[in-house]
């Protein structure tokens, strides 16, 4: 059902964790299936420099969480923003039709996790 | 060395029995002659339907003139309820089933209904039983027909059928219930329980796959599903698949005498395989009823997993098992199932079903009992929805 690269990144997912005082969080849901992803970033300069998930999901749902994580980290937040689904999936080499919708999530994810980043790095700016 | 498999997927079909073929084979290649046939070949076959009849009969404790084979359980259940709302629309459009059918059964009432039917799909409770009050209370003179199945394919939960019937006969309304995951886990005798229509299909008791059977008691009005030839005394046309009839036969004949054994031991291991789960890992619940429940299904929900991750963990494990998730359904829902027992949609994505079967030993379920506590704990620490405190305890 599912290829050899989504296979490996559910059984051995990287940057499994989380930060603590990530500088942004994002957590989201899909409300069709149930499958739950959070994104913890630590940004510095600009770029993600640490990047952690944590995912309530099906093999589909861990996988694209996984691979996420490696293709943003590094990158800069206007890079990691330019990520899609569509990247995604084609960097696991394909999932099976009804399983896409399940990795909708790793985009949405890290799209949450910048916004927050950036609303609490606002905070401060406004504070300071 | 080879690794393990261990199959506890037998809700979702069986092997075949090595009897089952060998009974069956023969009529492959040299008894294959068409049953309706005069000549000698048309008379072998014949006489092995004639045979697969009386043993069907024999095991549902039926006539053999209430015997039809029918092309699957599927399609047992959907002769059953659309041919007797057909014949019967002139008394009523009313009818009664519940909220945990197969799909087999719910898919045919919610076609029904966009035919000018009525359907009441009755409440269960949480370990998945039907309130007699509430059959009492949906009844109406309209009603045609109750369908209500003997046990669930998912949570195992039995119904009191006995008493479903005693009810429907009192009010003259036909009684069908879907005996096909009962059938070799209970008893049934459809005299005793006062039935009038009730379905089972071979390949969940050792027998081939695409092969069931409708029990319909003399004299109930019931119009033909499948229209043509003259086959099943005008009843089901088609010609028959007569090696399948005969591993039905032999398949319904190994399950009802095998019954009490088998329970015996199927019982022992699920009790092992429950009370282990419950044991070594936390935060699950078992899902179904305690006692009212076939004895080879088991069912639990794993909070903070999701059931097709668990699956997947489990079959590199060699286990085949199956999920309740809404990533294993492919509609996007969970099953309707552990929603109608009250499951929230986050605990019913982490439901796991194993259903064990005749192949199953001590050792398989140790071996499970070995393998599921990691899987488990790996893919809640994966999990946003667990913590796990500094004491090793647990918390949410
Ligand atoms: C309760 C129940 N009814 C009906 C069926 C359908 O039987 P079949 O697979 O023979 O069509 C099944 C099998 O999945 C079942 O579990
Ligand atoms: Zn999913």
């Amino acid at each position: 059902m599912y290829n050899e690269t989504v296979m490996e990144h559910f059984t051995n997912p990287r940057n499994v964790g989380e930060i603590e005082d990530a500088d942004g969080v994002g957590e989201v849901g899909s409300p069709q299936c149930g499958d739950i992803m959070k994104i913890f970033l630590r940004i510095e300069d600009n770029i993600i420099k640490d990047i952690k998930f944590k995912t309530f999901g099906c093999a589909s749902a861990i996988a694209s969480s996984s691979i996420m994580t490696e293709m943003v980290k590094g990158k800069t937040i206007e890079e990691a923003l330019s990520l899609t689904n569509r990247d995604v999936v084609d960097a696991l080499g394909g999932l099976p039709a009804p399983k896409v919708h399940c990795s909708v999530l790793a985009e949405e994810a890290i799209r949450a996790a910048i916004e927050d980043y950036r609303k609490k790095s606002e905070g401060t700016r406004n504070s300071g | 060395m080879t690794k393990r498999r261990v199959y506890v997927d037998n809700a979702a079909t069986t092997p075949v029995h090595p009897q089952v073929m060998k009974e069956m084979l023969p009529y492959f290649t040299q008894y294959y002659g068409n049953p309706s046939s005069i000549h000698s070949f048309g008379r072998q076959a014949k006489h092995a339907m004639d045979k697969a009849r009386e043993r069907v009969a024999a095991a549902l404790g039926a006539a053999t003139d209430e015997v039809f084979f029918t092309g699957s359980g599927t399609e047992a259940d959907n002769w059953a309820v659309k041919g007797v709302a057909f014949a019967n629309k002139g008394r009523g459009n009313h009818i009664i089933t519940t909220k945990i059918e197969h799909h087999a059964l719910l898919h045919t009432c919610q076609y029904l209904e966009k035919h000018g039917f009525e359907v009441t799909y009755l409440d269960v409770d949480e370990y998945g039983r039907i309130s007699l009050k509430q059959l009492n209370e949906a009844i109406k003179d309209s009603t045609i027909l109750i369908s209500i199945m003997f046990a669930n394919n998912e949570i195992g939960t039995i119904q009191p059928v006995g008493e479903i019937a005693r009810i429907a006969k009192e009010k003259g309304i036909y009684f069908h219930t879907d005996a096909v995951q009962a059938m070799g886990n209970v008893k049934i005798d459809v005299k005793e329980i006062g039935v009038d229509l009730l379905s089972i299909s071979a390949h969940k008791i050792m027998g081939p796959k695409g092969i069931g059977v409708l029990y319909i008691r003399k004299g109930i009005r019931i119009d033909n599903l499948v229209h043509g030839g003259a086959q099943e005394r005008r009843r089901r046309s088609g010609t028959e698949n007569v090696a399948a009839v005969v591993g039905m036969g032999k398949a319904a004949q190994l399950a009802a005498e095998n019954l009490e054994q088998h329970t015996k031991r199927m019982t022992s291991l699920r009790d092992r395989l429950i009370d282990g789960i419950i044991e070594r890992i936390p935060h699950v619940k078992l899902n179904g009823h305690p006692t009212e429940r076939l004895a080879n299904n088991v069912n639990f929900s794993f909070e903070f997993v999701e059931g097709e991750a668990l699956l997947l963990s489990l079959d590199m494990a060699g286990i085949a098992a199956s999920s309740g998730s809404a990533c294993t359904s492919g509609s996007l829902d969970p099953s309707h199932v552990l929603l109608a027992i009250g499951l929230s949609h986050e605990t019913a994505h982490g439901s796991l079903r194993m259903t064990l079967g005749e192949a199953n030993t001590e050792e398989d379920i140790d071996y499970i009992l070995e393998q599921l506590p990691p899987i488990a704990n790996r893919l809640r620490e994966l999990s946003p929805l667990f913590k796990q405190c500094e004491g090793g305890k647990v918390s949410v």
